[in-house]
C-alpha cells in the first residue's frame, strides 16, 4: 500500500507535510509502509484485530441478545511525536500538573487564590465538583492528582493545545500498553527503524507513585486497585493495571471498615489496606458522604481518608480543576503559583456565566463548540458547524437557563494522520492523551493514547461514538544502542 | 487472597469441568448408539437428563426426549444453567473477575472456548457434533495443562484444583448413574454381553477404557464400579478426586494457618471412600451410593462457602 494520491486537504497532518512529502521524522516509517503490498498490510491489520479478539479486549454491543462482542477498533498505522515536540510537551505537562496540584491544595486549604481575586470565588465555589467534604483536608505529601491523562489536540497552526485535564479517573492507559504490544508484532521492522521510546514500564512507575502516596509512617504499603466491578466498561483496564503491578484488584464489597481502617476480606481474615488506586468516581466512593444510593463504594472510607489512615489516588475533590469553567483560568493558575507562562496553551474559552461571553456565545453558536462544564467523553456537547438550527435553539435555551453549566470554544481543526480505510490510506482526525504520574517527582510517560475519528470528516474521537485508537510513537533523540537497554 | 477471588477461581474451575463432563455425558450415549447398533430414532436419551437431575427444567421447555432436544438442552440451551454454553459462560465470567490472578494463557483459552461454543450454538443445523465435543474436551485439557504449567502453587491454584476435582467426582457419579437409568427397564440385563459393551462405552466416555483394561482386562459391572468409584490412581475415579481435593484443602488451611469446618467435612467424605468396599456398595445399590455421595458433596461445598468465601465481620 502506498501514499500516492494521499491528500492532506489543508489540515495539519502528523506524518505528511503540506506539499505531500513525508515529514522528515516519519520518513523511515513511510518508506517501510510503502514497501508493503496492500494485501500484506491488510493481513497485518487483520492479525492485530484477531489478537485483540483472542485476548478478550472487547465490549458488548448494547441490546444485542446474541452476545456479539466487538473489539475497539485499532489502526495499525502509528502516530508519531518527534523528540523535539515531545520535549516541549513533557515540560508543559509537568508545569501544568504541578500548578493544578497547588491550586487544588489551596482551594481546600485557605483559598488564597480566591482571596487574591485571580479567579472569581463564585465560579469555583458554585462548581458541582467543589467538595465541601474536602475542606481542610491534606493528602499525604500534599499530592492530590497522582494520575492524570491530559487531552491534547493539535490545531491547523501546528501547535498543541490542552483540551481537557482529566484529573479524576482518566482511563485508556491499558490501550496504550496493549496497542504497543500488538504494534510491535504487526510492524516490527518499521518499529525498529524509528527509535521509539518504550512505554512498557508504566506499571512500575504507577506502583512507585502509589507507594509514594502512602500515609506517613507506613513502611511497606499495601496498594490495591478498586474497581466498580466486571460490568464497568473499563474493567479490563482495572484488571490489567492490577496485574501489571501485582496488586490486589478489589470491589467495594471486598472491603470493610474496622476502627477507621480499610480492610480487605481475604481467606486469611481481614487485611489492612494503605493505598487505594480507586477507579470509582467521587460521587460513588462513600454512600455515607456522597451519593447515598451507591452500591459500588465503601461506607465510611472518607472518614478513614480524613484521619489519614488510607490514601486515595486520586484524592477526592480534584474534579474542581476539571470543571471546564475553571479550566479557562489555568493560564492564570500557572502564573499565580509558579510565576511562569504556560508552555502548552489553553483553547480560548468563553464562560457562559460571564454576561459578555454569553452574549458572544449565543450570537455565534454556528461556529463554536459548546460543552457542559462537568461532562466529558463527548457527552453534552454541541458542535456548531455540524449542528441543526433546532439543536442550536435547544442549546441556547439550556445556556440561558443554566449559564454556569456551559462554556464554549472555537471549533478546532484537529490535525489528521494517515489511517487505513478499506484499501486506501486516508487522513483522519486525531487527538492525543499522554499520561502523567505524580510521585516523588512528576513523570510523563513517553507515549500516550491517540484516538482517531474513523468516520470521514468526523471530529469525535470517543470510542462510544465511532472512534478507534492508534499506537503513539514518541521518538528518542539518539539512535538507541544495546548499552541503553 | 480475597474471599471473592478464591470463590471465583473455585467456580471458574468447577464450571469448566462441568462443561467438559456434559460433553462426555453426551458422548456416552452417542457411543452406545453406535456400539449397540440401536436405531437412532429409538435410542434412549432420557437417562442423560435424569442422571443430571434436570428433568423438571427439561420438561418445562421440551415435549419429547429426542436426540435433538436432549443435545440442545445439554449443550446449547442458555436457559439450562448446566448446559455446556451456560457453564462456559459462567466459567468465563468468573475468569474475567480473576483475570489478574490467573495467567493470560488461561484466560485466553477460556475466552477462545467461549467463542467456539457460542459460534456453534448459533448454527441452525449443528453439523459434526462429534468434533465439536472433542474441541470442548481439548480446550478443557489445554486449560488444565496451562493451570499446571503457568500458575504458581499458591492458594489460587489449590482452589482451582479443588473446584475441578469436586466437580469431577460429582460428574463421575452421574455418568455411572446414566447406566443405572438406562438399565431400569430391564433389570435382568446384568452381565449380559450387551452389558460389557455398555460399560465399555461408559469407560471410554471418561477416557478410562485403556487404564481399566490394564487392570481388569474384561469389562463387567463389578470391576467398572470398583475402578470408577474406588480406584486410588485413576484421575477420574471418585476416590482419586476426593483424595486430591482433600490434599488441596489441607494445603490451603496449612498456608493460612487455620482450621476450618470444611476440612472436617472433607475428611469424613474421604474416610467413607477409604473404608468402603465395592461389594457392600453394590449390594446396597450403586444408585443409592451415588445419591448419598452427592448429598455429602453438597455439605462439603457449603462448608467451603462458610469457611472461605463468605467472611463476615463480627458485630
Amino acid at each position: 500500500m502506498n501514499f500516492d494520491g494521499y491528500d492532506t486537504q489543508g489540515f495539519y497532518d502528523e506524518l505528511i507535510a503540506p506539499d505531500g512529502s513525508p515529514r522528515q521524522e516519519a520518513l523511515p516509517l513511510i518508506e517501510r509502509i510503502n514497501a508493503l503490498s496492500a494485501k500484506d498490510l491488510r493481513r497485518r491489520q487483520k492479525a492485530a484485530e484477531r489478537v485483540l479478539h483472542q485476548q478478550g479486549i472487547t465490549f458488548n454491543v448494547y441490546g444485542d441478545k446474541k452476545g456479539t462482542e466487538k473489539i475497539f477498533p485499532f489502526d495499525v498505522l502509528p502516530r508519531i511525536v518527534p523528540a523535539r515536540e515531545w520535549a516541549v510537551l513533557e515540560r508543559g505537562l509537568k508545569q501544568r500538573i504541578k500548578a493544578l496540584n497547588l491550586f487544588i491544595d489551596d482551594i481546600y486549604n485557605g483559598q488564597k487564590i480566591l482571596k487574591d481575586g485571580v479567579i472569581p470565588a463564585d465560579l469555583v465555589l458554585s462548581s458541582e465538583c467543589y467538595l465541601k467534604q474536602c475542606e481542610g483536608l491534606s493528602p499525604p505529601k500534599k499530592i492530590w492528582i497522582h494520575v492524570t491523562g491530559t487531552d491534547l489536540v493539535r490545531h491547523s497552526d501546528g501547535e498543541f493545545y490542552v483540551l481537557e485535564d482529566n484529573l479524576r479517573c482518566p482511563s485508556g492507559i491499558s490501550y496504550v500498553l496493549q496497542n504497543r504490544a500488538i504494534q510491535k508484532r504487526t510492524l516490527p521492522k518499521a518499529f525498529e527503524a524509528m527509535r521509539t521510546r518504550p512505554v512498557s514500564d508504566y506499571g512500575d512507575h504507577l506502583y512507585d507513585a502509589l507507594r509514594h502516596a502512602a500515609p506517613e509512617g507506613v513502611e511497606n504499603p499495601n496498594v490495591i486497585v478498586l474497581t466498580p466491578g466486571v460490568y464497568n466498561s473499563a474493567y479490563y483496564e482495572h484488571s490489567y493495571l492490577a496485574q501489571q503491578m501485582g496488586a490486589t484488584l478489589a470491589q467495594g464489597s471486598d472491603l470493610t471498615i474496622i476502627d477507621d481502617h480499610v480492610m480487605l476480606r481475604t481467606t486469611r481474615g481481614f487485611e489492612k489496606v494503605d493505598v487505594i488506586y480507586r477507579r470509582i468516581d467521587d460521587a460513588f466512593l462513600d454512600p455515607t458522604v456522597f451519593n447515598k444510593d451507591s452500591l459500588l463504594g465503601v461506607p465510611g472510607i472518607m472518614e478513614c481518608f480524613r484521619k489519614g489512615n488510607v490514601a486515595l489516588a486520586n484524592a477526592p475533590g480534584t474534579g474542581i480543576a476539571d470543571d471546564k469553567a475553571v479550566y479557562a483560568y489555568v493560564p492564570q493558575i500557572i502564573k499565580y503559583y509558579l510565576d511562569e507562562d504556560p508552555i502548552i496553551a489553553n483553547v480560548p474559552t468563553f464562560i457562559c456565566d460571564d454576561e459578555k461571553d454569553r452574549a458572544h456565545v449565543l450570537a455565534n453558536l454556528e461556529t463554536l463548540v459548546v460543552k457542559a462544564v462537568n461532562l466529558s467523553g463527548g457527552y453534552g456537547m454541541l458542535i456548531g458547524p455540524v449542528s441543526t438550527a433546532k439543536e442550536r435553539e435547544e442549546f441556547a435555551e439550556k445556556i440561558k437557563a443554566n449559564p454556569r453549566d456551559y462554556i464554549a470554544q472555537p471549533t478546532l481543526a484537529l490535525s489528521r494522520t494517515p489511517t487505513i480505510v478499506g484499501d486506501a490510506i486516508e487522513g483522519r482526525h486525531v487527538d492525543f492523551r499522554p499520561y502523567i504520574l505524580y510521585g516523588e517527582s512528576i513523570f510523563v510517560l513517553p507515549g500516550g493514547l491517540t484516538r482517531v475519528a474513523l468516520t470521514k470528516g468526523s471530529l469525535v474521537v470517543n470510542s462510544s461514538q465511532g472512534g478507534g485508537s492508534k499506537d503513539t510513537w514518541v521518538l528518542g533523540d539518539e539512535p538507541r544502542n544495546m548499552g541503553d537497554m | 487472597m480475597l474471599s471473592r477471588v478464591a470463590s471465583s477461581i473455585y467456580w471458574m474451575s468447577r464450571y469448566l469441568e462441568r462443561a467438559d463432563n456434559v460433553a462426555r455425558f453426551i458422548e456416552v450415549n452417542s457411543r452406545l448408539i453406535l456400539d449397540m447398533g440401536w436405531e437412532r430414532e429409538k435410542a434412549q436419551w432420557d437417562p442423560l437428563v435424569r442422571a443430571s437431575a434436570d428433568e423438571k427444567s427439561f420438561s418445562e421447555r421440551y415435549s419429547e426426549f429426542t436426540e435433538k432436544n436432549v443435545v440442545h438442552f445439554l449443550a446449547f440451551d442458555t436457559e439450562n444453567p448446566n448446559s455446556i454454553i451456560s457453564c462456559v459462560q459462567h466459567a468465563r465470567e468468573n475468569a474475567r473477575t480473576v483475570r489478574e490472578i490467573i495467567s493470560s494463557e488461561m484466560w485466553e483459552t477460556i475466552n477462545a472456548l467461549y467463542h467456539l461454543v457460542e459460534k456453534q450454538s448459533r448454527k441452525r443445523q449443528p453439523d459434526d457434533l462429534q468434533s465439536f465435543f472433542t474441541a470442548v474436551l481439548n480446550a478443557s485439557h489445554l486449560f488444565a495443562g496451562l493451570t499446571e504449567n503457568t500458575m504458581s502453587r499458591g492458594e489460587g491454584w489449590h482452589f482451582a484444583r479443588m473446584g475441578r476435582l469436586l466437580e469431577r467426582a460429582d460428574k463421575t457419579t452421574r455418568i455411572l448413574d446414566v447406566k443405572y437409568f438406562l438399565l431400569l427397564p430391564t433389570p435382568d440385563y446384568f452381565d449380559s454381553p450387551y452389558d460389557a459393551v455398555e460399560w465399555g462405552a461408559v469407560l471410554k466416555s471418561v477416557s478410562g477404557f485403556e487404564m481399566y483394561r490394564k487392570q481388569f482386562h474384561r469389562a463387567n459391572y463389578h470391576d467398572v464400579a470398583q475402578f470408577l468409584v474406588l480406584d486410588a490412581h485413576f484421575p477420574r475415579s471418585i476416590r482419586f478426586c476426593i483424595d486430591s481435593a482433600a490434599s488441596s484443602l489441607n494445603r490451603i488451611s496449612d498456608t493460612l494457618g487455620i482450621t476450618v469446618s470444611a476440612s472436617e467435612e472433607m475428611a469424613k467424605l474421604k474416610a467413607v471412600l477409604d473404608e468402603a468396599s465395592i461389594d457392600t456398595i453394590l449390594s446396597n445399590g450403586l444408585h443409592e451410593f451415588v445419591d448419598m455421595f452427592q448429598f455429602n458433596l453438597n455439605i462439603v461445598d457449603e462448608a467451603l462457602y462458610t469457611s472461605f468465601f463468605a467472611l463476615e465481620k463480627e458485630v
